[in-house]
């Protein structure tokens, strides 16, 4: 399953008065990977805590598929909707990843034979079979990263929401992560700094600058505007050359 | 469990203690120190006994007597108090060496030396055949309230990372060259204290996040998980029995 995402004239203040959302307006086809990049402090991770309504809008509006955010449908939003959370050791909470997986699953009132098998799908779908009975706190990087998206699958989500999910990996836990994503049929939100992830997995990329959703295109499109990318602080790794990037 | 056996006070070992229920454990050692607690101080044969079934189920346990002792080392303080009270208390006095000293304070001292050794014993019997999360499983068997469950697994869970974290700050600090002598150089210290609750505290705000996104309403889920079965709590109450049975005798033979 997946499903539309979409923002509306979206604003948001933190307590202190610090406007982080001017008005962001961006809609998500159905099975669509968007990448979201954009320079520290643009309000990325801002706004992905408001696709669960974790924080509340000031104004605005965000609906997944055909359910406004609000209060009454907050439950089955958070089911739809999975974010995992750029440092996995705030999604780990639980003794061991076992648990951990069956914590949403069991929130949403299954249990029994049901829930064990959300499990053990959820960590198969990761590759994550042997990381049942481990305990969070002393998972290598790239497992803790696999067992965190796991306790989200186990919610079997319609949209998948990453915050900066490469960016404690090294090369091959990267890689373990495209692999893993690449084949996911769920409408994907993918926040990012690392510019060849977003060019490798999302053909579509949205670029945010304080607030606002200042460029909306393919990502190819929007990597070779050299300019666009320096407005932004974004930067190409230093030798990448797109054009010998293959096309996906 | 299955690999990476973290707990520092864990002894990774095979041995029917390790592997009875930790509900049945924690009932046991409950009902095997309150019988020692309320056992009449003049009884001290009944104390030998008990020494002896404690030495016997940390030897079941595989746990050597020097690893005991090691860890015994945490009741340290209490026993120092206790080498004082011969000498503070007053009533009838007795001469040792040369020294006058009072009975009452004799008995008060073997009172509190019995009882902590004998009760810490245990504590450590448990603690090194039990992962604390299985204790806490146990404890929220028992129907300890969930609250106190959940605030448990959570410091569990991150007292590790939050103690990382203050290794990172104090080699940061070592390595620009603050070592500390003197009280006049704790500010730093006491700022890194602050900087480590502040960040807890943010993380704390996170993890809150996380929860809710998948669906916590307040209650934490109660997830299945084996239980004692009928020959495990008949072990349990056979050596509470067992203690309960010394401690009567030494009543009825005071």
């Amino acid at each position: 399953m997946s499903a539309r995402v979409v923002v509306r004239g979206l604003e948001y203040a933190y307590p202190d008065g610090r406007i982080a959302l001017r008005g962001v307006d961006l809609t998500i086809e159905a099975g669509e990977r968007v990448a979201v990049l954009g320079a520290n402090g643009a309000g990325k991770t801002t706004l992905a805590l408001h696709l669960n309504g974790i924080y509340e809008p000031a104004s605005g509006s965000v609906a997944i598929g055909d359910l406004p955010v609000n209060d009454e449908n907050l439950a089955e939003i958070r089911r739809r909707v999975g974010l995992v959370f750029q440092d996995s050791n705030d999604q780990l909470f639980m003794p061991n990843v076992g648990e951990d997986v069956a914590f949403g699953p069991a929130n949403l009132g299954i249990s029994g034979l049901e829930l064990e098998q959300r499990v053990t799908h959820a960590l198969q779908a990761v590759g994550g079979g042997d990381l049942i009975s481990r305990p969070s706190h002393h998972l290598s990087g790239g497992e803790r990263r696999r067992a965190a998206l796991a306790t989200v699958l186990a919610m079997e989500p319609d949209v998948l929401v990453f915050d900066e999910p490469s960016s404690d990996l090294d090369g091959a836990g990267r890689r373990e992560l495209v692999t893993t994503l690449a084949p996911l049929e769920m409408t994907q939100l993918i926040i990012t700094h690392d510019l060849p992830l977003a060019l490798e997995l999302c053909p579509r990329s949205v670029i945010m600058r304080q607030g606002r959703v200042v460029a909306d295109g393919s990502t190819r499109e929007l990597l070779t505007d050299a300019s666009l990318l320096a407005e932004n602080r974004l930067e190409l790794p230093f030798g990448f050359r797109l054009e010998a990037a293959p096309e996906r | 469990m299955g690999a990476g056996h973290t707990h520092a006070l864990y002894v990774h070992e095979h041995s029917p203690i390790h592997r009875l229920a930790p509900e049945a454990k924690i009932v046991a050692v409950f009902g095997i120190v309150a019988s020692i607690a309320i056992t009449p101080r003049q009884a001290v044969w009944a104390f030998g006994m008990y020494a002896i079934a404690v030495a016997g189920l940390a030897a079941i346990s595989r746990l050597s007597p020097g690893f005991v002792a090691m860890r015994l080392l945490a009741i340290a303080p209490f026993v120092l108090f206790a080498l004082f009270i011969p000498f503070i208390a007053t009533g009838e006095t007795t001469e040792i060496g040369g020294l006058a000293v009072s009975v009452e304070g004799l008995w008060g001292m073997w009172n509190i030396l019995a009882k902590a050794t004998l009760g810490a014993s245990l504590s450590i019997v448990l603690t090194a055949t039990t992962e604390v999360p299985d204790i806490i499983r146990g404890l929220s068997v028992l129907r300890i309230p969930t609250l106190f469950i959940a605030i448990t697994t959570f410091m569990v869970r991150y007292l590790e990372l939050i103690v990382d974290e203050l290794g990172r700050m104090r080699m940061a600090m070592s390595s620009r060259g603050y070592d500390p002598r003197w009280v006049s150089q704790a500010r730093p210290i006491a700022s890194a204290a602050g900087a480590l609750f502040v960040r807890s505290y943010e993380r704390g705000e996170r993890v809150h996040a996380a929860m809710l996104s998948r669906g916590f309403n307040g209650a934490m889920p109660a997830l299945d998980h084996g239980h004692a079965d009928a020959r495990e709590w008949r072990a349990a109450f056979g050596v509470i029995a067992c203690a309960a049975l010394i401690s009567a005798i030494a009543f009825l033979t005071l």
